[in-house]
């Protein structure tokens, strides 16, 4: 029995819960030094300096961070193929250390491919909010996703 | 870093290359994109990738690098010049990534950089937003992803 959510198990409008995650100083560090390295990101003092106004996540590190969660709470469990890419993604708010985020994904849209049978695309919206409801982060991206094989 | 009048639309850089490794694309799908295509030949092979794939994260996660790296030298070189660069301002956000043909285990791209435009903002006195097309090509020259940022720059003083 193949448990796995295919396409025809989604439905527009269906809002995924992608669970929540607390971001510490040190991994947000750790993430800027390897692929974000600037100060604000890096050191508290530059951080006060910056429109922030304190230590924060690179952008980056959110989008990686909604990845993962994407990955445990939905993707694992679905017959995910990939994703062709992001139509739009907006930083609207500082991630500190400490902040709890939480992911919702919904779904806005459903189609199958025209050229491979057995593939069906969900458009997606994505919002990343904060413990205080706030969003940090909002985008919409297609994932690809195998239909059900015909029994 | 340059001041918003200093960037023109077409006004190119090239960023430089980000190699692929099997072992670097398994660490970073294991900590932010643990699906089997990134984490497996194997499953690579059998996905629609044809191989072991790196995350489009990882991916854009480079170009990231290679752009502070660049924005880094040119510090530098105004500092040497005896001037003081601008520090720049955050990012709102991109549109259009796409993540065109896979990034495959051993894989090196080039990425570049081309200014769109250059204005002033309406919101925040001061400054100005700069997009760009960001683009990364294989080996053979084909275009394998892009995105278009946007960048908050000061403006001249």
């Amino acid at each position: 029995m193949e448990t796995r959510r295919h396409f025809e198990d989604f439905h527009v409008g269906e809002v995924i819960d992608l669970g929540s995650r607390t971001v510490e100083r040190d991994e947000i560090v750790a993430f800027a030094s390897r692929w974000d390295p600037q100060p604000m990101h890096l050191d508290e003092a530059a951080g006060r300096a910056s429109m922030a106004g304190g230590l924060f996540a690179s952008g980056w590190h959110t989008a990686s961070l909604f990845m993962r969660m994407a990955c445990d709470a939905l993707l694992s469990r679905s017959a995910s193929l990939g994703a062709p890419g992001i139509e739009h993604l907006a930083w609207k708010a500082p991630v500190r250390p400490g902040d709890t985020l939480t992911g919702r994904m919904t779904v806005r849209e459903m189609r199958t491919s025209a050229s491979r049978a057995g593939l069906g695309f969900l458009a997606t919206e994505v919002v990343m909010a904060n413990q205080r409801g706030e969003p940090v982060m909002t985008m919409r991206t297609t994932l690809m996703i195998a239909r059900r094989a015909e029994a | 870093m340059k001041h918003l009048e200093d960037f023109h639309p077409g006004d190119r850089i090239e960023l430089g290359s980000w190699t692929f490794t099997a072992e670097a694309i398994v660490d970073f799908a294991r900590d932010f994109d643990p699906q089997p295509f990134h984490l497996d030949e194997a499953a690579g092979k059998a996905s629609l990738f044809g191989g072991l794939a790196a995350s489009g994260w990882h991916v854009a996660c480079a170009w990231m690098r290679l752009w502070i790296d660049h924005q880094a030298r040119e510090m530098a070189e105004a500092r040497a010049r005896g001037e003081e660069p601008p520090v720049p301002g955050p990012s709102p956000g991109f549109d259009d990534m796409r993540w065109t043909r896979p990034v495959l285990a051993g894989q090196t791209l080039s990425y570049r950089s081309t200014v769109i435009s250059a204005r002033a903002s309406k919101s925040r006195p001061g400054w100005g937003l700069v997009d760009s097309l960001n683009e990364g090509f294989d080996a053979a020259g084909t275009r394998v992803f892009h995105f278009t940022s946007h960048v908050f720059v000061p403006t001249r003083p």
